[in-house]
């Protein structure tokens, strides 16, 4: 079932009373906010343990280079220092090499060579942060330089430097050869296609830059031997695990407390050689260690995204069938091979990239290689991949619909996926759940004023004006995932979730999935609210302590919502079935004669005769007599283990002014109708749009890590790794429709990263399109003035 | 966090005494007005001072005085501040063109003019606005004040004529009548550096040619305004083939180089783009001057 709607059907009322507020879904404020407007958040550097030290991280300051010596004695000699560690010392507790999320290695503390420029190369632990960082200048470090690894199209040149000497037998910078997909038959739909187009694109380094970067603080008990680890974490149970997995301290004698953190993004997923240098300096000197990385560290260092080269194909019969997507990917994987993904997929979801359309064969094939240059790739709300994916996708059928001279909007619309053809087998092995693609495109025409915009482009091409409408309609795939094929690191992708109703009818929900600002204090409430009638305002939502929740894999790839959100849904049901045989007990009946309605169950028939949610708490703590084998309580717990992932899909309309003098190009109007089936808190939905579209803006315009031919990183700071203000994004003008998953308890589909995914190629494709004058068919981001004017000469320049 | 390495801290209370502490406190000393570039390397420890000799305090730095031939500017005027003023806007609408593009409102709060000037980035804003107007800069020394022209205090990246054991205490912006000003800027984002800018003021004729003009580049690698393309303005009347003219005389003036932000030919190409654009409002200003 889809309902179309132009406008939210309940508009946010700040002073509705509690009567009128939603019990269960609706508009309602996130309950976290009152500490954050009040500054009264506590994020990981609020903290202060008694005695705590600090720490600091020296960093290679080159690409590529042999390390000869290091020498630690100035440093410890200062008055303030309590530990200075090093590789060796690190190779003697060996922990001088952690695993990665991909089955690869990554130094803690460089041993044999630095790889990328800002790489962790000793650490200093003293009173405090400005002695620690003092330190760090007496640490003298001889460095051999080495040719780097930087211009990945030369990293499997016969001849190029060898990143990875430490892996044995290796003698290259080949990482994986990954596909999905039939070749042959694909080859075979491209041989007979009346037209093929083809475009080498680059979707550019970027970085997530949360506004908190990364830290840790560890607080070893030497005498319990018990740690308890600080840490600004999107999944502190998969952390936990792999800490003792790593540490070789036992998962009991561990606890991970991921406190309020600020911005995530997918650089938060991944464990960081400061995190684990923490717990090495609070084992060593016994006290608990404070590491906070800058903001040039957070940028240079930790998990950049994407930096994917991607040449793409399509074929269509010249009246605009789009018959099969093909391409091949080079992607730079930097210096380690740390991208956080499912085990099975290498290129993570990258094979979702035949988008929302009907094909009759697709293929890629994505070849990952080392570089000297910093590890990561799988970041930046990027739902593992997708992002590169649904860009490739889309503006390559705007490069096809410039070749056949089709309105971009009607080659869509021909091509859908029809809504009876769900769930829909594409040809890469995925099974998208749900979808009625139209209704969306159209609604996002309809808010835009499609027809008249195309009429007023027209108007000022005459007069010589540069403007463009860009184009967008991404499919997802999040969620993950099923455990029968997808596992980080041998952990199964399910989540848990408990709730416990008090005696008073209050209740309590533990969560195995950690915010970073998405409003799951609200939420996961509004889910339980839903299920059982309790007010959100009386549930409370617990998650990010290892202590106090169930296991799960964490926040990452839009998957809170369909996984733990299902989780909760599905406890919430165990609830009320308990509830349900509780409450018969109390009427002296049948749990079958019983009907419930939200917050109680009554007698059929007879309504006055029922119990509430809260007189049944009281009444599974209290004296009632309670059927055989139900416990004196109103608790349950459930792991969910999702049976397939799910498909939010969405239609965005971008406008842009070039200024012709300049190159500058103004976002005027965005447009973004979005589908994440069942809607929870649509203003909970719209902030996360906002904040993705912002993303994708920034990304299409500005956002560049770059490298010089040395390898020094041209984005160690915001002076140069540009992200977007206020002033260069327009009032966005949202609107939904509404498809639920249909293997989802309560038909949600995650809503975390469409924006992000979906907006670059609507704004890229509307920069094209008003380049099209100058007989444009593509250009690279970041669109920056001097590269939109570049194109306009003629020379439209890849970043790398 | 970034952390700076160890300094020493100390509040003037007068020009007289920030002076008697630079003396005291030797070559490694730096003063401090806004510090939104001093700090920002400091952190990086690009810059380690062992003294910081703060200005805050020194209310005589702190005023704007409009003279019926100059407006008196002190050092430690804000760039909101100059932004807030009416007088400003109406006498030099090139002061508020620039200021609203300097970084963003809370770089503004707090970063002075004569912190501007004295940093002297080549892609600060300010130098040239105070080229093209004409500018001239009030430096205190322990033996007495001297006034000079923005030809000689300007002398190049990161150099001015005020020495380590001088302050920056005035700009004064001499004020002439039928003028008209303007700057425009292009950034890779609100607050970023300069790509490119330009400046430019005229002061017209009674009979409507060009009695005088000037113009300026910011991140172009031209020191000193374009004395040749002004050149070619003088005594004629105003037309788009003059100021083109004009433009491309900047743009041969101007030697960028390629970084992150452009190439060489887009940045000449900025450079002819944006002055011939400062040109023509410079002179609409001129026409139709803000009314106080």
């Amino acid at each position: 079932m889809t309902t179309v709607e132009e406008r939210p059907a309940r508009e946010a009322n700040p002073s509705a009373t509690a009567a009128d507020r939603p019990i269960g879904f609706g508009r309602i404020q996130r309950k976290e906010d009152p500490r954050f407007v009040r500054g009264k958040g506590n994020y990981l550097d609020d903290i202060v343990l008694p005695g705590m030290l600090h720490g600091a991280i020296l960093r290679s300051p080159m690409a590529h280079g042999r390390i000869v010596s290091i020498d630690t004695t100035e440093a410890l000699a200062h008055p303030k220092v309590h530990a200075v560690i090093t590789g060796t010392d690190l190779e003697g507790l060996n922990l001088a090499w952690a695993p990665t999320l991909s089955a690869d290695v990554q130094a803690v503390l460089a041993t044999d060579k630095v790889r990328f420029q800002g790489q962790e190369v000793a650490f200093v632990v003293a009173e405090d942060r400005y002695s620690a960082r003092d330190a760090l200048e007496l640490i003298d470090v001889e460095y051999e330089q080495l040719d780097p690894v930087i211009d990945v199209r030369r990293a499997l040149d016969p001849g190029a430097p060898v990143v990875r000497t430490d892996l044995e037998g290796r003698t290259d910078n080949h990482i994986f050869d990954w596909e999905a997909g039939d070749a042959a038959e694909t080859d075979a739909v491209f041989a007979a296609a009346d037209v093929v187009v083809k475009q080498e694109m680059v979707y550019p380094r970027v970085h997530p830059a949360p506004m908190e970067t990364c830290g840790a603080i560890a607080d070893y008990e030497p005498i319990d031997g018990k740690l308890t680890l600080y840490e600004t974490t999107q999944a502190p149970h998969a952390h936990r695990t792999l800490f003792a997995m790593v540490a070789g301290i036992p998962e009991h004698k561990i606890r991970v407390i991921s406190p309020d953190i600020g911005g995530g993004f997918g650089n938060k997923v991944g464990i960081y050689p400061g995190y684990i240098l923490a717990v090495v300096g609070s084992i060593v000197t016994g006290k608990p260690v404070k590491w906070v990385e800058d903001r040039s560290e957070n940028l240079m260092s930790t998990s950049f995204a994407r930096d994917y080269i991607m040449t793409g194909e399509v074929a269509a019969t010249r009246d605009g069938k789009i018959l099969a997507v093909r391409t091949n990917v080079l992607a730079d994987h930097g210096a380690f091979n740390a991208t956080a993904q499912p085990t099975k997929y290498p290129a993570g979801f990258f094979h979702i990239f035949t988008g929302s359309y009907d094909l009759q064969a697709a293929h890629c094939k994505v070849t990952g290689v080392y570089t000297n240059k910093a590890p990561g790739g799988v970041a930046y709300a990027c739902s593992f991949r997708v992002t590169e994916a649904v860009y490739l996708v889309e503006r390559m059928v705007d490069v096809l619909a410039s070749e056949l001279g089709m309105d971009p909007v009607e080659l869509r619309l021909k091509n859908f996926i029809k809504p009876e053809q769900f769930p829909y087998a594409n040809k890469t092995g995925w099974e998208y759940d749900s979808g009625d693609y139209e209704p969306t495109m159209r609604l996002a025409m309809q808010i835009a004023g499609y027809e008249d915009l195309r009429r007023e482009q027209a108007e000022k091409r005459a007069r010589g004006e540069l403007m463009g409408i860009g184009i967008s309609f991404f499919t997802e795939t999040v969620g993950a995932g099923p455990r029968k094929h997808m596992d980080i690191v041998g952990l199964g992708m399910a989540d848990g979730a408990e709730v416990r109703v008090h005696p008073t009818g209050k209740a309590v929900v533990r969560l195995s999935v950690q915010s970073q600002g998405q409003g799951h204090e609200t939420t996961f409430a509004q889910i339980v609210a839903e299920e059982l009638g309790i007010p959100p305002e009386d549930i409370d939502v617990v998650h990010g302590d290892t202590d106090n929740t169930p296991f799960g894999l964490g926040t990452y790839g839009s998957r809170s919502t369909p996984v733990s959100g299902a989780a909760v849904a599905l406890t919430s049901r165990k609830v009320r079935d308990k509830a349900r045989l509780i409450a018969a007990a109390m009427l002296e009946t049948r749990p079958e004669d019983l009907e419930w309605e939200k917050g109680r169950w009554f007698v059929k028939g007879d309504p006055g005769a029922g119990k509430t949610i809260a007189e049944i708490a009281l009444g599974a703590h209290g004296t009632v007599a309670l059927p055989e084998g139900v416990d004196g309580n109103l608790d349950a717990e459930v792991t969910y283990d999702p049976p397939n992932l799910t498909f939010p899909f969405g239609a965005y309309i971008c406008v842009v002014d070039i200024d012709k003098g300049t190159g500058k190009v103004h976002v005027r109007r965005f447009v973004a109708v979005d589908d994440c089936g069942t809607r929870i808190n649509p203003m909970i939905i719209e902030g996360q749009i906002h904040g993705g579209l912002a993303d994708g803006v920034g990304m299409a315009l500005m956002e560049f890590i770059g490298f010089d031919e040395d390898g020094n990183c041209l984005g160690g700071s915001f002076m140069d790794y540009l992200i977007p203000t206020a002033m260069e994004v327009p009032d966005w003008e949202t609107g939904h429709t509404v498809t639920p998953s249909p293997h989802h308890p309560i038909g949600a589909k995650g809503i975390g990263e469409s924006a992000t995914v979906g907006s670059p190629p609507a704004v890229v494709n509307a920069v094209v399109d008003a380049l099209a004058p100058f007989g444009l068919t593509h250009m690279d981001m970041p669109c920056t003035p001097a590269r939109v004017w570049e194109a306009m000469q003629g020379r439209p320049t890849p970043p790398i | 966090m970034q952390v700076p390495a160890p300094f020493d801290y100390v509040r003037a209370t007068s020009v007289a005494n920030a002076l008697e502490l630079l003396e005291r406190h030797g070559p490694e000393a730096r003063v401090i007005a806004g510090g939104h570039s001093l700090l920002p390397m400091m952190k990086l420890r690009l810059a380690r001072p062992d003294w910081i000799i703060d200005i805050n305090d020194v209310a005589e730095l702190h005023a704007l005085t409009e003279e019926p031939d100059e407006l008196r500017v002190g050092a430690l005027t804000r760039h909101a501040e100059l932004l807030d003023s009416d007088v400003v806007g109406r006498l030099f609408p090139i002061i508020h063109d620039a200021e609203r593009v300097i970084a963003d409102p809370v770089v503004r709060n707090r970063g002075t003019i004569g912190g501007s000037l004295g940093q002297a980035d080549p892609a600060e804003d300010l130098t040239t606005v105070c080229d093209v107007l004409h500018a001239r800069i009030v430096i205190a020394s322990p033996g007495g004040e001297r006034v000079v022209d923005m030809a000689d205090f300007h002398r190049g990246p990161y150099e001015t004529a005020c020495e380590q054991h001088e302050l920056i205490t005035e700009i004064r912006f001499p004020v002439r009548p039928r003028a008209g000003s303007a700057y425009e800027k292009v950034e890779r984002r609100v607050g970023d550096w300069a790509v490119a800018a330009a400046g430019a003021a005229l002061w017209m004729a009674e009979d409507g040619t060009v009695a005088d003009a000037t113009i300026g580049l910011t991140a172009l690698g031209l020191e000193g305004p374009a004395v040749e393309a002004a050149a070619v303005l003088i005594g004629e009347r105003p037309s788009e083939d003059l100021f083109a003219e004009a433009a491309d005389l900047a743009a041969a003036a101007s030697s960028p180089i390629e970084d992150q932000r452009g190439p060489v030919d887009y940045k000449r190409h900025l450079a002819a783009e944006l002055t011939r654009r400062v040109l023509g409002r410079a002179l609409d200003r001129a026409a139709h001057p803000a009314v106080a």
